[in-house]
């Protein structure tokens, strides 16, 4: 079982919305679409779901081309942003709808729609309808109306983001769970790196209706192919900066900080260097690291971590530190830089050294 | 902690309570008065206690206007729900084509009720008319002066063109704030357009469907000037609603008492109907 995007392209009028595109999704993965808004993350769903058309090109499924096949054809269920129930049913029925049309018989509904509340912990609100319900249970009875009908692709279009955090971390936590053992490929559009991360599988990520790179989701993140890619998948943002290598030590272009680089088989010459916010620390951490003097612009306690703002030749830095280390704005501040997680792109921006 | 008292904050609500003091208790308070007393002028009243009330109640001329006034409504409600709500559903969702069916759907909003009558009365006279001139021609005997089903006909056709377009507008609100992925979750379900509507868009425009039957209830309960302008209440009594009937009590005969009598409970009708059906509709709405 396979999904498989070859060539697809969307346009309307004029607006290029996804550029070509060529993917492949194996059975039994999970998939992560991760972007901004507007980066073409729905369009892509709807595209796989067969919602929408693509302008050119063609979707294959189980290797059969289902380009312009109707969605209700295709055995695919969708969950949203919004939670998407159906406002005058209550939860057993909303969950059995799916069900019904299929013409299965109501012992055996009856028996699916009680596995599934089961597991997304809802057999006690199974008579209430949906308005009734919280936020997040809202979300679980969308989430079991796509999971009782056995689709062969499940796709998930940002469905944590109108959770408030605590419901977010405690669904997040249970969702790679729910896919487990079940024969289908999973697409899940988020705009958050750390998702991703927590979620595994694979992961694309998107920027501007280009898929940027596709791969094992920590291979994405430690080897982002080129700087779209880092920046895509760095939240808080990457700090990225240019560098000159010179012999074996390198120099940040605009500061006088510069560090070893005996050990990096690089030529000579211009470079720019991408340092994700927690390897800047007001601590030395690894064995390698390089000082970074700055004047604090913002500094952000958040319960185990202090992110901190500063400034040093004349670009914004970030950097997440464990910890609360608190800085008061406008004071001179020394941090420090681990260099062995450092990523390196060369000008055209392609990634040349990773960790 | 201490909590200061500071009373001031009711010297800002003395306007308001002024104002409506001035145009809603003491005007209703007159008609109190008069309802419970007989007066022969010159501020000279007696105490009459419920006898306005139980003449209204008893009355025949009373039971046969109010009966009116139900089937009249009745019959608009009928009509202007479903058809404001299947109009609504036509309309285009994007491009220059809303705003076209907007303007073109308020536009009998806008017009006066007494110019709407006039309009009307023109219209279907029967020799000059052109929906009465047409009628005839066509064959069909049409007097709207003269024949009541023909008075009926013309004072609810003259109603639902003036009115449909407020279903209309009020569904078509209802209907867009109805998000797209509830179309497509319907979709992958593979849901007939019957289902859609029935399961996803009527349950969405609940809460502005109560509002516009609450609304055209009102309203065509109190209707006035728009049949006492295009029939006078004719033929005969055949549509003297209960406001055209109780101006010809009050003003006509001059009978204040069984007039305000008659104000009040017609005042309590509609509140008493308005609460009932609310209620009735949002029983199961508790936490959205």
């Amino acid at each position: 079982m396979s999904l498989e995007l070859k060539r697809v392209e969307k346009k309307i009028g004029q607006d290029t919305h996804i550029y070509r595109t060529d993917l492949v999704f194996k059975k039994n993965t999970i998939n992560i679409l991760l972007g901004s808004t507007l980066a073409g993350k729905t369009t892509l769903m709807q595209i796989m779901a067969g919602l929408d058309k693509p302008t050119s090109g063609e979707i294959w499924f189980n290797g059969k081309d289902v380009t312009g096949q109707a969605v209700q054809k295709r055995n695919v269920s969708m969950v949203y942003q919004q939670f998407i129930n159906y406002p005058n049913f209550t939860v057993f029925e909303n969950i059995a709808s799916p069900l019904k049309i299929t013409g299965i018989n109501n012992k055996e509904i009856t028996k699916r729609v009680g596995e599934i509340a089961e597991l997304l912990k809802l057999s006690g609100m199974l008579d209430k309808k949906p308005n009734e319900l919280s936020g997040g249970q809202q979300q679980r009875t969308a989430l079991a109306r796509a999971l009782v009908k056995d689709s062969g692709l499940i796709l998930l279009d940002e469905p944590l983001a109108n959770l408030d955090f605590k419901l977010r971390e405690e669904l997040r936590e249970e969702l790679p769970k729910l896919f487990e053992n079940r024969d289908c490929i999973v697409v899940y559009a988020t705009t958050e790196p750390s998702d991703a991360l927590l979620i595994g599988g694979n992961t694309a990520t998107l920027m501007e209706g280009k898929v940027i790179q596709y791969g094992k989701t920590i291979e994405v993140y430690n080897k982002p192919k080129n700087l779209i890619s880092a920046k895509v998948f760095s939240d808080p943002p990457i700090n990225i900066s240019e560098v000159n290598k010179v012999g074996d030590s390198f120099t940040l272009l605009k500061d006088s900080v510069r560090w070893n680089a005996k050990n990096i088989n690089l030529k000579d010459g211009k470079y720019k260097v991408g340092i994700r916010p927690h390897n800047i620390t007001t601590y030395k951490e690894g064995n390698n690291s390089v000082e970074i003097k700055g004047k604090i612009l913002i500094s952000e306690l958040s319960g185990s971590e202090s992110l901190i703002h500063f400034r040093n030749a004349n670009l914004d830095w970030v950097s997440l530190s464990n910890g609360t280390h608190q800085m008061n704005v406008g004071q001179d501040a020394k941090l420090y830089m681990n260099i062995d997680e450092f990523l390196y792109f060369d000008e055209s921006n392609n990634l040349v050294k990773h960790v | 902690m201490n909590k200061t008292l500071n009373q001031k904050a009711w010297l800002f609500v003395i306007p308001v309570f002024i104002l409506v003091a001035f145009n809603a208790v003491v005007p209703l308070m007159t008609v109190v008065n008069y309802a419970f007393q007989e007066t022969f002028g010159n501020n000279v009243f007696t105490w009459e206690g419920t006898r306005w009330f139980k003449q209204i109640l008893r009355s025949e001329r009373f039971h046969a206007a109010l009966g009116r006034q139900f089937l009249f409504t009745g019959i608009i409600l009928f009509i202007q729900i479903p058809l404001g709500v299947a109009i609504a559903l036509t309309m285009p969702k994007k491009g220059i084509g809303v705003s076209i069916c907007l303007v073109l759907m308020s536009m009998p909003l806008l017009i006066p009720w007494n110019v709407v009558g006039a309009m009307w009365n023109i219209f279907a006279l029967p020799q000059i008319g052109f929906l009465g001139h047409t009628l005839n021609a066509m064959g069909f005997d049409y007097n709207f002066t003269q024949q009541i089903g023909d008075a009926w006909f013309t004072t609810v056709l003259m109603d639902v063109w003036h009115w449909t377009s407020l279903v209309v507008l009020l569904s078509y609100a209802g209907l867009r704030s109805i998000q797209p992925p509830y179309y497509q979750a319907a979709e992958i379900d593979g849901a007939s357009r019957w289902a859609v509507f029935r399961h996803i868009e009527l349950p969405k425009m609940k809460k502005v469907l109560t509002i516009a039957i609450l609304l055209r209830f009102m309203d065509s309960f109190m209707i006035y000037t728009e049949p006492f302008v295009l029939t006078g209440g004719g033929p005969g009594n055949a549509t003297a609603f209960l406001s055209i009937d109780l101006v010809k009590m009050a003003l006509g005969q001059f009978d204040l008492g069984p007039a305000a009598a008659m104000s009040l409970i017609y005042f309590f009708i509609v509140l008493l109907v308005c609460w009932v059906f609310y209620n009735l509709m949002m029983r199961n709405e508790g936490q959205s």
